[in-house]
């Protein structure tokens, strides 16, 4: 036990997994936020959550984290009910807002820390390992140099960013992550992602709702879609598809599609069509021409 | 000039002193999460609602402690069940909740006129404590004491974030369920005290003094308990001298500190902040 301890974290022998099936959501006043949703989740994976405002993405979250009953269904992360992985620290989560007291006298790194408590003792003593983990963790989103700042003494993307690394600091072995992109810049974001393709090679599993769709090729391997349901979920190449994204999205999404004189110069019929949800990308054309403007919306579909 | 030294002359001002000081760290302790929560008004709804569980306790020959936690407890859990069953906010459900138990208790008292003296659970009356409940007041503060002593920082956590809190194997409910147990016992043995009228300012005043003076956790503790401690002894060595009356001097003395927190404090206090605010205007005129 203790060699296996050393040798793989907090987990040895367990492997990430994240199995929902079936889970039907609704609540209290009525509303039926999810209705059968199911999919599987291996090792080694970044999956990205996609869909529209309100189709019920952070309600998954909440109810793979058994923060909402499921009226129906089951979820099993690692192949353990939900209580019992994160008793054994196995899930970390990061939800969409943080509903805390931002005056509460705690600084950065001790809320960090907080995220070590389940691999201390009850006295919840760090040790030098814990703490290196949390500066480990803290360097990782950029957030050192605020360390001993109070929580509520941060911007929001600060304040997004600490609560990353208190997940981080915490190791769990699957990651949930509700929209961490929002409200953050460029830089952060790609940092993030660069952060998650380190855990990937280190086994962890992440689910991450995005609204940047135009990224979600560049880092999912696998890419789960909602709309009240799981309407499709598998690798990135067979599932990212713009039907399925029309699915998803029927409507509510932004469309272009640049093609003929907008595009070529000969009679290529080749086009270029862009999806996007709330972000608006800009889209430039033509790398040597100096006055390029972002292309003017050919068409906006909104049926 | 009295003598200065008089109080310690007799064994029930001794007694008395050491006594509130163990009682006053214990609310102190509890206060900094009472005020963070913004629950600061349960800690006088309880002290309310142990009245019932004293008065039977008094009625069928059980320590008055014995009723008084069983009340606080009975009246926290009822808390927690019509707060997870219902939208209602958390003042009105403490409302509702504690002063049910506290009309209960005005009830039993009325009907049984001589099975307790009211007077000694709402005014206090530490000086004159027998040594069976003086016992009773440290076994309990003690205990109480060090539980939270074992599980700050799980309280903290749980209070902090209570979704993050869950999802590091922490039970929620449980933890909460064993703070208001801690209250209520911190209730009883300062009911003892300063009185049911005056609990409130021992489970407020000293977290809330704290506050004014740092950000960090454990030194809000450290802080909170000394001023409690501090001011509890004090109060009582002091009432020695204006005879009677312990709960009004601690409470007084408790009040004083909070003030001069408030103005002086280095980075929360009243003149810090004006200095600061004038230092950036004479900054940004430059
Ligand atoms: N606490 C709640 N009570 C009632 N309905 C809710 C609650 N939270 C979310 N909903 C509803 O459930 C649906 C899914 O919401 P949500 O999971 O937050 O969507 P997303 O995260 O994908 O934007 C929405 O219709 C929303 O209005
Ligand atoms: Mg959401």
């Amino acid at each position: 036990m203790v060699q296996t301890r050393a040798a793989r974290g907090h987990h040895a022998g367990v492997e990430a997994s994240l199995d929902v099936a079936g889970v039907t959501v609704a609540y209290p006043n009525g509303t039926l936020a999810l209705e059968n949703a199911s999919f599987h989740l291996g090792p080694g994976t970044i999956a990205g959550l996609v869909g529209v405002n309100g189709a019920g993405k952070s309600t998954l979250f909440k109810a793979i984290m058994g923060f909402v009953a499921p009226s129906a269904g089951e979820v099993r992360i690692a192949g353990l009910p939900a209580r019992e992985a994160q008793r054994r620290g196995i899930v970390a989560y990061v939800p969409q807002s943080e509903e805390v007291d931002w005056s509460f006298p705690v600084l950065v790194e001790d809320v960090v820390t907080m995220g070590r408590y389940g691999h201390m003792g009850f006295l919840r003593i760090a040790s030098r390992d814990d703490r290196k983990k949390v500066d480990t963790a803290l360097e990782r989103v950029g957030m050192s140099a605020f360390r001993k700042r109070q929580i509520g003494e941060l911007s929001g993307g600060q304040r997004k960013r600490v609560f990353l690394a208190r997940a981080l600091a915490q190791e769990g072995l699957v990651m949930l992550l509700d929209e961490p992109f929002t409200g953050v810049d460029v830089a952060t974001e790609q940092a993030i992602v660069a952060l998650m393709r380190d855990l990937r090679t280190e086994g962890h599993l992440m689910l991450v709702s995005t609204h940047n769709l135009g990224s979600v090729p560049d880092y999912c391997d696998e890419v789960v879609l909602v709309r009240r349901t799981v309407l499709a979920a598998g690798p990135t190449a067979t599932t990212f598809t713009q039907a399925n994204l029309e699915k998803a999205f029927g409507g509510v999404l932004r469309h272009f599609r640049i093609e003929g004189a907008a595009l070529h110069d000969d009679d290529d019929r080749r086009s270029v069509t862009v999806l996007t949800d709330d972000e608006r990308p800009v889209v430039f054309y033509g790398a040597e021409k100096t006055s390029d403007q972002p292309l003017p919306r050919a068409s906006e579909e909104n049926p | 000039m009295p003598d200065l030294l008089a109080p310690f002359a007799y064994g029930y001002m001794v007694k008395a002193m050491w006594v509130s000081a163990l009682v006053g760290a214990t609310c102190a302790f509890l206060s900094c999460f009472l005020m963070l929560k913004g629950w600061s008004l349960m800690g006088d709804a309880l002290g309310h609602a142990v009245v019932p569980g004293v008065a039977l306790a008094y009625l069928i020959g059980l320590p008055f402690s014995a009723g008084a936690f069983v009340a606080g407890g009975l009246a926290a859990l009822a808390m927690q069940f019509v707060r997870s069953q219902t939208r209602l906010r958390e003042d009105a459900v403490i409302g509702l909740v504690f002063t049910a138990f506290f009309a209960a208790g005005m009830l039993l008292v009325s009907i049984n006129p001589t099975s307790i003296n009211v007077q000694s659970i709402v005014l206090g009356n530490i000086l004159a404590i027998s040594d069976w409940d003086a016992l009773q007041v440290v076994v309990v503060s003690a205990v109480t004491l060090g539980v939270l002593l074992v599980v700050w920082k799980d309280l903290m956590a749980v209070f902090f974030d209570e979704a993050h809190a869950r999802s590091i194997g922490l039970d929620p409910t449980r933890l909460k369920i064993l703070f208001f147990t801690l209250l209520s016992a911190a209730t009883v043995a300062a009911l003892q005290t300063v009185g049911a009228c005056l609990v409130i300012a021992m489970v407020v005043t000293p977290g809330a003094t704290a506050y004014l003076l740092t950000d960090r956790f454990p030194v809000l503790l450290t802080i909170a308990v000394a001023v409690g401690a501090l001011t509890c002894f004090v109060g009582a060595y002091l009432s020695y001298f204006v005879d009677g009356a312990t709960g009004g001097v601690i409470v007084t003395l408790q009040t004083l500190v909070f003030l001069t927190a408030f103005y002086l404090a280095p980075r929360h206090g009243l003149l810090a902040q004006r200095r600061r605010r004038e230092a950036a205007i004479v900054e940004a005129a430059r």
